[in-house]
């Protein structure tokens, strides 16, 4: 019996030695060289990236900041005063305080305008195709695979190509961002569709509707908390990576941690990181705060 | 012409749905042709019209086709064969603009779970029909207030559907299909999830708002006594097929096999058969031409103790008892008029039969039933309505 299963291993490796090896990365090298020759069009995607965070930081950097921090805290006052949870505004105020008082609120500002760049640029992407899909059995079979390889992929692959045709800096780390953080989006964007009960569905085309007015009329504010839950993972997402795409020149805290690290800061780093720890509950809690079941009240 | 004439209708669900067409016209049962090629027969080639202004109800068990026959009716599923004429248009034609057209003008729908969208106010549910037509906000508004009114729900309009309860939401759910003005409202099992109570006044006044409103109801229940109750004409389905379509009084009284006796079995008998159903022929004394002793002999031959008075026109005079009419033999007096009790308990032929256990259990004689003029038509006695409950043969009526 022993023998039958060597001879059977040994006939096994053989092959396995037979076989070549694959030039995957080769292959993926190569698309990627292909793809330089829309140079044009990668030209005018960092255009509008670096346009679309130049505007955010630079408004942002007009406001004075203990003007930005109070009208931080009055819109997350504004939007707990029904509820009656008044953690936020009050974690705002102290937190972004804490935050200028320490020095980081340049980065601060960069990193938040960044963040939002990429959430701008995920929505704008992510809801149509989560739209498509919930309305297309075949494109949700398709982008389904390539999401969960998007999601799976560590998230510094995304840096490589990123740089290959943006450079370094800030675009290529807002474009990362994007690639890592798009999926929630598409994903709830999908579910929520999907999760419109069928009688609604019945009932909106019964009395007629186009299928324009079906989607903005029914599904879409049918979906709308779900949707705004796969936002606020693509914003929590977007920051994880903006402070990875320190690695590739972008700036903002994850710089400092960039450097701290590389420093080996201790100082330097728990400042940084709490930065962002701050910055990432505020962000979270803000945009679960503007998602509140409207009929609850 | 009918409202809605369909002819020959088919829906087989699953891919590649012609060997199953051709199956069911060799007449082969659903169960063999899920067997042979794994197809689902949704409706069988149903035929019927829809008459203007009638409340057609469609019965049968759940998966008997009948919710599917009736999103056929509006292409929420397309058919697979057949024809749907609505005003003499072929619904299974028309494109998706037409097909629009038809459901925002022509035809609404009720559903059974309501199916309001819960983010819109009442109101704004009301109205979704209007809106998706582009009518202008006023007009949309005052058609739905108009709409709520019919409905009996003024001063909900501001109300999300979750703060009202199940009998009210499908008033709202009415309130939206009727706002449009359709001529034809479908309704899929609108009462089945209401209270059995709440479901018995929304019976009743939806029966109160077609007599005003002389819309075309085609109206889809599990039950037999809603059907009852609501249907003009009933049609009875299984396994996607027609079995049988008639009056209320046709499937009770002719069923027209096995699965409609079956059905009909468990009937409330008492709220379908009237006094016409149960009423015998009465013996009777003409007092413009009888006198003491033909009455006293009708009765003894009849062997019965009172018989009621009738003048030459067969109108309703009263009643006699023997014991009074054998007195005034004795006294040999021959004019029975002097004896007539005027006050006997009456009712009319479209009494219901439910009505009528309460009068025969406080009245010693008869219950005279009388038609137009004051006409004796015939009587009813307790054995008769006795023997109609428990399913014995009644009078056909014409």
């Amino acid at each position: 019996m022993s023998n039958a299963w060597e001879s059977f291993y040994d006939w096994f490796d053989a092959i396995l030695d037979f076989m070549p090896e694959l030039p995957v990365g080769d292959w993926i090298e190569a698309f990627v060289e292909w793809l330089q020759n829309a140079a044009w069009l990668f030209m005018a995607i960092r255009g509008t990236v670096a346009f679309v965070t130049d505007v955010f930081n630079g408004f942002f950097s007009l406001i004075p900041p203990i003007l930005f921090i109070l009208i931080l805290t009055a819109v997350g006052y504004l939007l707990v005063r029904k509820t009656g949870k008044f953690g936020l505004p009050i974690l705002i105020f102290f937190g972004l305080l804490f935050i200028e008082s320490i020095g980081y609120w340049d980065d601060l500002i960069l990193t938040l305008s960044l963040v939002l760049t990429a959430t701008l640029i995920s929505i704008i992407i992510g809801i149509p195709v989560g739209i498509w899909m919930g309305r297309n059995d075949m494109v949700r079979n398709i982008v389904t695979p390539i999401l969960d390889f998007m999601q799976t992929m560590p998230a510094f692959v995304y840096l490589i190509p990123a740089v290959a045709f943006f450079s370094i800096g800030i675009v290529p780390g807002v474009i990362a961002s994007v690639i890592f953080a798009v999926p929630p989006t598409v994903r709830l964007t999908n579910l929520g569709i999907r999760q419109v009960p069928a009688e609604l569905i019945e009932a909106s085309d019964a009395f007629g509707s186009t299928p324009g007015q079906k989607l903005f009329k029914v599904q879409l504010p049918m979906a709308k908390v779900t949707i705004m839950a796969g936002v606020n993972q693509t914003i929590m997402l977007a920051l994880s990576m903006v402070v990875i795409a320190a690695m590739i020149g972008t700036d903002g805290i994850g710089r400092q941690v960039y450097y701290a690290v590389g420093r080996n800061d201790l100082a330097m780093g728990f400042e940084a990181g709490i930065s962002l720890v701050i910055l990432a509950i505020i962000l979270d809690r803000l945009t679960q705060a503007l998602n509140p079941d409207k009929r609850a009240s | 012409m009918a409202k809605i004439e369909v002819r020959n209708l088919s829906k087989i669900f699953g891919r590649r749905p012609k060997p199953a067409l051709e199956m069911l016209k060799e007449k082969k049962s659903k169960d063999e042709i899920l067997k042979e090629t794994g197809l689902t027969v949704g409706v069988n080639r149903a035929t019927f019209d829809v008459n203007e202004a009638e409340v057609f109800v469609i019965m049968g068990l759940s998966g008997s086709g009948k919710s599917t026959l009736v999103r056929l009716l509006n292409r929420l599923i397309d058919p697979t064969e057949g024809q749907i004429q609505i005003d003499g248009d072929d619904l299974a034609k028309m494109n998706d603009e037409q097909l629009r057209e038809v459901r925002r003008k022509k035809m609404s729908m009720v559903f059974q779970k309501f199916g309001l969208f819960p983010f819109r106010t009442i109101l704004q549910n009301v109205e979704y029909g209007l809106e998706v037509q582009a009518i202008s906000k006023e007009e949309r508004h005052q058609k739905a207030m108009e709409a709520l009114k019919l409905v009996g729900l003024e001063g909900y309009e501001e109300q999300y559907p979750d703060q009202l309860s199940g009998g009210m939401q499908q008033r709202v759910g009415l309130a939206r299909a009727l706002a449009n003005d359709p001529t034809v409202l479908l309704m899929d099992e609108a009462f089945s999830a209401l209270d059995p109570l709440i479901r018995k006044d929304m019976q009743d006044e939806l029966l109160d708002l077609q007599a005003k409103m002389q819309k075309t109801i085609i109206f889809i229940t599990h039950d037999l006594d809603e059907a009852l109750r609501i249907g003009d004409r009933i049609m009875i389905m299984k396994d996607g097929a027609v079995v049988q379509i008639g009056t209320p009084e046709d499937i009770l009284m002719h069923p027209a096999d096995d699965y409609v006796s079956r059905f009909v079995e468990d009937v409330d008998r008492s709220k379908v058969y009237t006094a016409e159903h149960i009423m015998t022929r009465p013996e009777t004394v003409n007092i413009d031409k009888d006198g003491t002793r033909v009455a006293l002999q009708r009765m003894r031959d009849a062997d019965i103790s009172s018989v009621y008075c009738v003048n030459r026109s067969r109108q309703l005079q009263g009643i006699v008892h023997a014991a009074d009419i054998a007195e005034a033999v004795k006294r040999d007096e021959r004019d029975i008029v002097p004896y007539v009790q005027k006050d006997v308990p009456t009712c009319s032929l479209d009494t219901p039969m439910h009505d009528l256990f309460n009068l025969t259990s406080t009245s010693s004689v008869p219950i005279a039933v009388v038609g137009e003029d004051n006409k004796l038509e015939g009587i009813v006695i307790r054995s008769k309505i006795l023997s109609a409950l428990s399913g014995k043969e009644v009078n056909e009526i014409e």
